[in-house]
């Protein structure tokens, strides 16, 4: 209390605006005439304006504000980057594959269109074979010299096919044999090349029969050489002539 | 529950929270621990903070009632056990104090916040919550747990006991 019986507890609730509008009125009233009472709100108020100061006397460091903003910080940078991960990974997986598959898709389509191109040209051709004669014995040898590998032709005697002759061509600017066989009025070629380089990548995957401008198609490879057999004759014909040339090459 | 809600209300209170915890503490190690504490403390309740309530009053709460938990805390509990018992002395020697020497130190901020370490714990901190914090008598009966009756007496015996000090401090000059 005050020597004027003022509360001094309600004068500090005054300056921290927790007294009704009327209490309040009445107080202005009495601060305007009684000294003691004007110093004593003086005295609170400097002592609040200093105390303003406290607010910011501690100051946190950047690294404690770090911690705790890394203690409560969503997980979900983290959260995300690991389980996009494998997603991610997934995706350049099917990405890859994809790309090799359409660079091994095209890379055939190459290679078989030479293929078919140089059956093509041989029939067109009126000067068809380098060394003409149904003789293997003869065609075989011929080819010695000519290519830098060796391979095997099967006894044709006997079968419904015919030895025509072959020539010496160029796949991939690699050299390679072709060998033609007759059957009945269709003409099949043989083409033997070394499967290396990227002609050999193209069929890494693949092999098996195809059908290439309504020419039926059959590839395959063996001991590091790849044998392609193309003809318009019926897929079936077309199968047994490159079996018959497997099984002579094994 | 909302981390980044949760991140978006509580953080700008941070800079305020760590001032108070040192203050409470007078240590900068026990006040980092106290608001790391504080802070998981309120994000493992945050589900059950109700939105449009105070979130401020609700995060000093949990730092108070951390902090009287604390080390630092039950050994300021145990120093200052009759602390209310002491204010009628305090309030004597505030008296003895001229109000033009106490107008003039109060304007003196060492010598305010030597008054304001030298107050028991609870003194101190319903003063920071008023004066500091400006919290409203019901935020600040809601912070210390209190009804809020009792608020406006405390602070009055805490205002006291700081006149007091600074009174103490004045005389101890003079002398």
């Amino acid at each position: 209390m005050t020597t004027c019986g003022q509360d001094r507890e309600m004068l500090a609730a005054y300056l921290d605006g927790e007294v009704q509008a009327e209490q309040g009125k009445t107080l202005e009233q009495h601060l305007r005439t009684c000294t003691e009472c004007a110093a004593e709100i003086a005295t609170m108020l400097s002592v609040r304006r200093t105390m303003k100061l406290a607010r910011t006397r501690f100051t946190p460091s950047a690294d404690f504000r770090r911690k705790i903003q890394s203690q409560i910080a969503p997980r979900r940078r983290t959260f995300k980057v690991f389980s996009m991960l494998p997603a991610a990974v997934a995706a350049c997986a099917i990405l890859l594959v994809a790309l090799v598959w359409m660079r091994q898709n095209t890379l055939r389509a190459e290679a078989f269109r030479e293929v078919a191109d140089l059956h093509v040209s041989d029939l067109a051709s009126g000067n068809p074979y380098d060394v003409v004669s149904s003789d293997r014995h003869t065609v075989k040898p011929w080819f010695q010299g000519r290519i830098p590998f060796a391979f095997n032709l099967p006894e044709f005697a006997g079968t419904e096919f015919t030895l025509l002759g072959g020539r010496l061509v160029y796949i991939d600017q690699q050299p390679a044999a072709q060998v033609v066989v007759g059957m009945g009025q269709h003409k099949i070629s043989v083409l033997i090349a070394q499967d290396s380089g990227a002609f050999g990548s193209a069929f890494s995957l693949a092999g098996g029969a195809e059908v290439r401008n309504s020419f039926n198609v059959e590839t395959w490879s063996d001991h590091g050489l790849r044998f392609f057999v193309i003809g318009d004759a019926e897929k079936k014909e077309i199968q047994h002539l490159a079996q018959v040339l497997r099984s002579a090459n094994q | 529950m909302d981390r980044a809600f949760f991140e978006q209300l509580a953080m700008p209170l941070f800079d305020q929270l760590y001032n108070h915890a040192c203050w409470l503490t007078g240590d900068r190690a026990d006040a980092e621990d106290l608001v790391q504490e504080t802070y998981a403390k309120a994000l493992k309740g945050f589900g059950a903070f109700a939105e449009g309530t105070n979130l401020r009053a609700w995060m000093f709460r949990i730092l108070r009632n951390t902090f009287l938990t604390s080390r630092s805390g039950l050994a300021a509990r145990n120093t200052e056990y009759l602390e209310d018992e002491n204010v009628k002395v305090d309030e004597a020697v505030a008296h003895e104090v001229t109000p033009e020497l106490l107008l003039q130190r109060s304007q003196n901020e060492q010598a305010l916040f030597a008054a304001l370490d030298s107050l028991p714990v609870n003194y101190r901190q319903i003063i920071l919550l008023c004066e500091v914090e400006e919290m409203s008598y019901r935020e600040i009966a809601e912070v210390l747990d209190v009804p809020a009756g009792t608020v406006m007496s405390r602070l009055s015996r805490a205002r006291a006991s700081l006149r007091a000090a600074l009174g103490a401090n004045i005389r101890e000059e003079v002398r």
